[in-house]
């Protein structure tokens, strides 16, 4: 078939990065970060099928330093990607379009995933995971 | 009347009509995992450090057991749409945006099923 060689949209770097536009290449981003993520918790579910050896053994990577770091990272990107996440669904209603609210919102989303990153790591040392 | 032009409408070129699918799989599942991930957060965090039989028997009851599956359905599927709409907008070479969907799509269904055996196996307790 005949290729139409149409005219491209502006390209994305002579654009001054904003806030907006940062929290929205972060949610793809922490997006795939998640799908990678989900091999841990597919490894997490399945040792634990596999009995109490295998289940010890994945227990012992995430406790370890280089799995704590994964966890962090898989922490940040769930909570980032359920705030944004739920600022996606009002504009899905068509609720908070206004160049303000969108700022307003996105600072909410930015101190919500940190806050609730935070509290969770908090919460997880308080019950024992620092052992 | 149709815009698309003869050539387009014999190319069968445009829409497949399945755009409105896609994007209210995509919020439902999203809709669904806001209280399920606010209780899988919680629950991962009661069972840090936990043992086999801690962990088995917690997941054994069939609300939680239930609750996991839904979780799994969920997140795999909106994984699935989720990453297929990022190999569609930065993929450009036919062959590897073709190959990378199919890959995406059976690792989905794989990564899910997985997940949703190994949650029914340790619930039934085997």
């Amino acid at each position: 078939m005949a290729q139409v060689e149409r005219p491209l949209s502006p390209h994305l770097q002579i654009y001054k990065p904003q806030l907006t536009s940062i929290l929205s290449i972060l949610h793809r981003m922490t997006g795939v970060g998640l799908g990678v993520g989900t091999l841990l918790l597919t490894w997490w579910l399945v040792s634990a099928a596999y009995g109490p050896e295998s289940f010890e053994t994945s227990q012992a990577f995430i406790a370890s330093w280089f799995g704590r770091l994964l966890l962090f990272g898989f922490t940040y990107s769930l909570f980032y990607h359920l705030c944004n996440g739920i600022r996606h669904l009002f504009w899905d209603a068509g609720w908070g379009f206004e160049l303000k609210t969108a700022y307003t919102t996105g600072w909410l989303v930015v101190i919500a995933s940190v806050g609730l990153t935070l509290i969770s790591w908090i919460a997880g040392y308080a019950s024992g995971g620092g052992a | 009347m149709s815009h698309r032009t003869p050539a387009g409408r014999v190319h069968g070129l445009g829409s497949a009509q399945h755009g409105v699918d896609h994007w209210w799989g995509q919020r439902l599942t999203a809709l669904a995992l806001i209280p399920l991930i606010i209780w899988l957060c919680i629950s991962i965090i009661s069972m840090i450090g936990a043992d086999h039989a801690t962990f088995t028997s917690w997941l054994s009851t069939p609300g939680r057991a239930v609750a996991m599956l839904l979780l799994i359905a969920a997140t795999f599927y909106h994984m699935k749409l989720g990453l297929q709409v990022v190999i569609e907008d930065y993929v450009h070479s036919r062959g590897w945006s073709v190959t990378l969907l199919v890959t995406n799509s059976f690792a989905c269904v794989l990564l899910g099923t997985a997940c949703g055996f190994a949650v029914v196996k340790v619930a039934l307790g085997g």
